[in-house]
C-alpha cells in the first residue's frame, strides 16, 4: 500500500497541511519567545555585571579572540542565508534538490562554526582565561565577564548542535522522500529555529567581542 | 485484536463504555507510548500524585519536629532538607504541573472541540521530561536531600551548600522544559484547533485560563532555567556570575529567580480560577456573571503578574524606588483578582445552588483564595512587609493561595470531571465529608501560622521560643486532619473506579463540549466533530432568572449539536 506525500507529511491530529503548517509555525514562534527569555536572563546578568565593573569588563573584552568571533559571525550569517533559501525553495518540488543542497551548505557552515569555536576555546584555555586561580586579568569584573563568555557561548553551541541534528534529519528524510520534503512544515520550522540561534549569536558577538576594542 | 481494529472501536457498541481507556491497547507499553492527550493527562495525574504525597511526608516530619520548641526529632540540617524538599517537590512537581498537565491535557482539546492537542508527540515528550526530572528529584532525595530552601539563593546554593543541589537543579531544569513544551502546545492548540463557531469569546473560562497560564509558562520558566544553569555552572565549572567574592551581585540572582517565581504563583493559581469558573455556574445553574471581564481579568493577572516580582525583595537591599513601584504593581494585581472573586459571588445570586462535592471545594477555593489574597496586600505594603518578612505570616499567606486555593480547585476539578475521566461516579456523601474536612483541616493548619507569624515566629527554624508552642501544636494537629482529608479521596476514588455507579455522558447537566461526548470519551473525543452555536455557560436564557425555566428549556440551551 502506498501513501500519498500529503499523508506522509500530515501528522495526527490534522486534516489538512495548511492548518498543520500554521500550527507548526505558531509553535516555533512561541518557542523562540521562550528561548529569547532563556538567553534574556543571561543578557541581564551581563548588563548588570558590565554596569558594576565597566573597566574590568572592557579589559576582559579586549582579551577575547576577535578574529575567531568575526569569522564565526560571517560563517553563521552565511548559514542563515543558506537556510532561508532552503526554506523558501523547499515548497517547489522542482527546486527540491537545490533546497536540500542549501540544507547541506547550512550544515557545513554550522560545523565550520563549531570548529572555529573549538579553536577559539583552545586558544582561550592556553591563555588561562578560565575564572578561578591563575586568571591572568587582575581587574575586578573580568572573571564575571569570562563566566558569561563561557556560559553563553557553550549554551549557544548546544543550541547550534541541536539545530545541526534537525538539519541532518531534513537532509536524510528529504533525500529518501523528496515529496515529503516539499510538503512538510519541518523545513520552515527548522529554518526559523536556525535563524533564532543565529540572532542570538549576533547579540553575543556584540556583547563579547566589541567591548574594550575602541581606541 | 490488532491496534488497527481497535482504532475503530467506537463504532462497536460493546466497547463504548470504556472509550479511550480500552481503545489503543491495555498494555503498559501502550500507555507509555500513547499520544492520546487523555492518556497523557492520566500519566501526569499518577506522577504528580506520587510527588504530592512525597512532598507531604517531608513536611509532615517537619511539622512533627515543630511540636516541641527544642530541636529534638531531627537535626537542624535534616530539618532544612525536609522543608527544602517539600518546597521543591510541591512547587515544581505538584503545583506548577497540577491542573494544566492533568485536566488541561485531558479537557482542553475536548472543550474547544478538537481531536487532540496540536502536537501529540511533543505532549508525550513533555511527560517524559517531567518524569526524567522526577527521577532526578529521587536522586536528590535518596542522596540525602537539598538544604537550600526551594529558592536556591546564592551564594549559599552556588558556593557553600554541601547538600545535593545539582540533582535538584537538573530536576527542575528538565521538568521546566517539559512544562514549557506543554505551554507551547496549549497556545498553538487554542489558536489553531477551535471547532467551527468556537470564537474566542465563546471559549470556556477554563480554556482561557489555560491560555493565560500558557503565556506565563512560555515566558517565565526559561528565566529560571537560566538562573539555575548559572548556579550549576558555578558549582561544577567554577564560573562566577553572581559570586560576590568576584564582584558579582547575589541580588541579581534573586531578581532572576523571582522574575520566574512570582509569575509561577500565577501559573499555579490561574488554572484553579479556570476550574472554579466552570464549577460554580454549573452548580448554581447560572450564567457566569461578567464573562468578558473574567477573561480580561485572567489575562490582566497573567500580564501584571510579570511586574510584581520585586515584592519578594523589599528587605534584600533593593532600591527604595524599586520597592515603591513593585509595591504599587502588587496592589494593581489585586484588582483583577478581586473582579474574579466578585463575579464568582455574583454568579451565585438567584442561582439554584446545590452542594455537590466539587461545589464545596470551589466555595473553599473562593474563601481561602480571598484570605490569601488579602493577606497578600498586607505583604505588598512595604512597612508591614518589613515586619513580616520571613515569618510564618508569609508562609500562611502563600499556603492560603497555593494550598487553600490551587489544591482545593484541583480537588474540585478531580471530582467535577471524575465521571468524564473514568466513566464512574464517585461516592457523593463521603466526598462532601472530605471536602468539608479539608477546609477545616486547612484552616486549623494555617490560621495559627498567621498569628504566630504576626507575633514574630520566623520561618525555616526547627527550634523556637516556647511561647509559640501552642500555635505550632495547633498547626501540626491541623496538618494531621488535612492529611486524612487528602488521603480520603485516594481511597474512595480508587474504590469508585471498580465499584462506582456508571456515569452518564453529562451527570451534572453542565454546558461545555466535553459533556457532549460519552463518559469516558472515545479516543478521538467526538464521534462527529462538534459545531458551536451558543455562548458558554448558557444555563438559562439571557435576561431570565433560572426559576422561571423548565428543564426542557435548559436542555435546549445546553447543546447546539444534533
Amino acid at each position: 500500500m502506498t501513501t500519498s506525500a500529503e499523508d506522509r507529511a500530515l501528522r495526527e491530529p490534522w486534516d489538512d497541511l495548511e492548518r498543520q503548517r500554521q500550527a507548526a509555525l505558531t509553535g516555533i514562534w512561541f518557542f523562540s519567545a521562550s528561548e529569547l527569555l532563556f538567553f534574556g536572563g543571561l543578557f541581564v546578568a551581563y548588563a548588570v555585571n558590565f554596569y558594576l565593573w565597566p573597566h574590568g569588563s572592557m579589559e576582559a573584552g579586549g582579551h577575547t579572540g576577535l578574529a575567531y568571533g568575526l569569522s564565526n559571525t560571517v560563517v553563521l550569517l552565511l548559514s542563515s542565508a543558506a537556510v532561508a533559501v532552503a526554506a523558501a525553495s523547499a515548497r517547489w518540488p522542482a527546486l527540491g534538490r537545490f533546497s536540500r543542497a542549501c540544507v547541506w551548505v547550512t550544515m557545513i557552515l554550522g560545523v565550520a562554526f563549531l570548529t572555529i569555536k573549538g579553536l577559539e576555546y583552545r586558544h582561550d584555555i592556553e591563555e588561562r582565561l578560565i575564572p578561578g586561580p591563575g586568571f591572568p586579568i587582575e581587574a575586578r569584573g573580568a572573571q564575571l565577564f569570562f563566566a558569561f563568555y563561557w556560559t553563553s557561548t557553550a549554551l549557544h553551541a548546544v543550541h547550534l548542535t541541536v539545530g545541526l541534528g534537525l538539519l541532518l534529519r531534513l537532509a536524510i528524510v528529504g533525500a529518501r522522500d523528496p515529496q515529503w520534503y516539499s510538503k512538510t512544515p519541518a523545513v520552515n520550522v527548522t529554518a526559523l529555529y536556525w535563524g533564532f540561534v543565529d540572532v542570538v549569536w549576533t547579540i553575543l558577538f556584540v556583547l563579547i567581542y566589541l567591548p574594550g576594542r575602541a581606541t | 485484536m490488532t491496534d488497527a481494529t481497535l482504532d475503530h472501536a467506537p463504532d462497536k457498541p460493546g466497547d463504548d463504555h470504556l472509550g479511550y481507556l480500552s481503545e489503543g491497547g491495555h498494555t503498559l507499553w501502550s500507555w507509555l507510548t500513547t499520544t492520546d492527550h487523555k492518556r497523557i493527562g492520566i500519566l501526569y495525574a499518577l506522577t504528580i500524585t506520587v510527588f504530592f504525597f512525597i512532598g507531604g511526608v517531608a513536611i509532615a516530619i517537619a511539622r512533627l519536629e515543630l511540636v516541641t520548641p527544642a530541636q529534638d526529632l531531627v537535626s537542624a540540617d535534616t530539618y532544612d532538607r525536609l522543608f527544602s524538599m517539600h518546597g521543591i517537590i510541591m512547587v515544581w512537581f505538584f503545583l506548577v504541573p497540577s491542573i494544566p498537565t492533568t485536566f488541561g491535557n485531558f479537557l482542553l482539546p475536548m472543550m474547544i472541540g478538537a481531536r487532540d492537542l496540536a502536537f501529540p508527540k511533543l505532549n508525550l515528550f513533555s511527560w517524559y521530561l517531567t518524569a526524567i526530572g522526577g527521577i532526578f528529584v529521587f536522586v536528590a532525595l535518596l542522596a540525602g536531600g537539598t538544604d537550600t530552601g526551594w529558592t536556591f539563593y546564592v551564594p549559599y546554593a552556588s558556593n557553600y551548600s554541601d547538600s545535593n543541589v545539582l540533582p535538584a537543579l537538573i530536576a527542575i531544569f528538565i521538568s521546566g522544559f517539559g512544562t514549557i513544551a506543554t505551554g507551547i502546545n496549549f497556545i498553538t492548540t487554542i489558536h489553531t484547533m477551535r471547532a467551527p463557531g468556537m470564537y474566542w469569546f465563546r471559549l470556556p473560562l477554563f480554556v482561557w485560563s489555560m491560555y493565560a497560564v500558557s503565556l506565563a509558562i512560555v515566558l517565565a520558566p526559561p528565566v529560571l532555567a537560566m538562573a539555575l544553569t548559572a548556579i550549576a555552572a558555578e558549582r561544577v565549572f567554577g564560573l562566577p556570575l553572581f559570586n560576590p567574592a568576584d564582584g558579582g551581585d547575589p541580588l541579581l540572582y534573586q531578581h532572576l529567580f523571582w522574575f520566574y517565581s512570582h509569575p509561577a504563583v500565577y501559573i499555579m493559581i490561574l488554572p484553579a480560577m479556570g476550574v472554579v469558573s466552570e464549577v460554580i455556574p454549573c452548580f448554581a445553574r447560572r450564567r457566569l456573571f461578567g464573562y468578558s471581564f473574567m477573561v480580561y481579568a485572567l489575562v490582566a493577572i497573567a500580564v501584571i503578574g510579570f511586574s510584581v516580582w520585586g515584592h519578594h525583595m523589599f528587605v534584600s537591599g533593593q532600591s527604595a524606588y524599586a520597592n515603591l513601584v513593585f509595591s504599587f504593581m502588587s496592589f494593581m494585581v489585586a484588582v483583577p483578582s478581586a473582579i474574579k472573586v466578585f463575579n464568582w459571588t455574583a454568579t451565585l445570586y438567584r442561582g439554584q445552588i446545590s452542594f455537590e462535592a466539587p461545589m464545596l471545594y470551589s466555595f473553599g477555593f473562593v474563601g481561602l483564595f480571598t484570605m490569601g489574597g488579602l493577606t497578600g496586600l498586607f505583604l505588598a505594603s512595604i512597612p508591614i512587609d518589613i515586619q513580616a518578612t520571613d515569618t510564618y505570616f508569609v508562609i500562611a499567606h502563600f499556603h492560603y493561595i497555593m494550598v487553600g486555593g490551587t489544591v482545593s480547585a484541583f480537588f474540585a476539578a478531580l471530582h467535577f470531571w471524575w465521571p468524564k475521566v473514568t466513566g464512574r461516579m464517585y461516592p457523593e456523601a463521603v466526598a462532601r465529608f472530605a471536602a468539608i474536612l479539608m477546609f477545616f483541616g486547612f484552616n486549623f493548619t494555617f490560621f495559627p501560622q498567621f498569628i504566630m507569624g504576626w507575633a514574630g515566629m520566623p520561618r525555616r527554624y526547627g527550634s523556637y521560643p516556647p511561647e509559640f508552642q501552642i500555635y505550632h501544636v495547633l498547626s501540626t494537629a491541623g496538618a494531621g486532619v488535612l492529611g486524612i482529608a487528602y488521603l480520603m479521596p485516594l481511597f474512595y476514588l480508587t474504590w469508585s473506579i471498580f465499584y462506582g455507579r456508571r456515569a452518564p455522558a453529562n451527570p451534572w447537566e453542565a454546558t461545555g463540549l466535553e459533556w457532549q461526548t460519552p463518559s469516558p470519551p472515545p479516543k478521538h473525543n467526538f464521534e462527529r466533530m462538534p459545531v458551536v452555536d451558543t455562548e458558554p455557560y448558557a444555563y438559562h436564557r439571557r435576561s431570565e432568572a433560572p426559576e422561571v425555566e423548565t428543564q426542557t428549556d435548559q436542555n435546549e440551551q445546553m447543546g447546539g449539536t444534533p
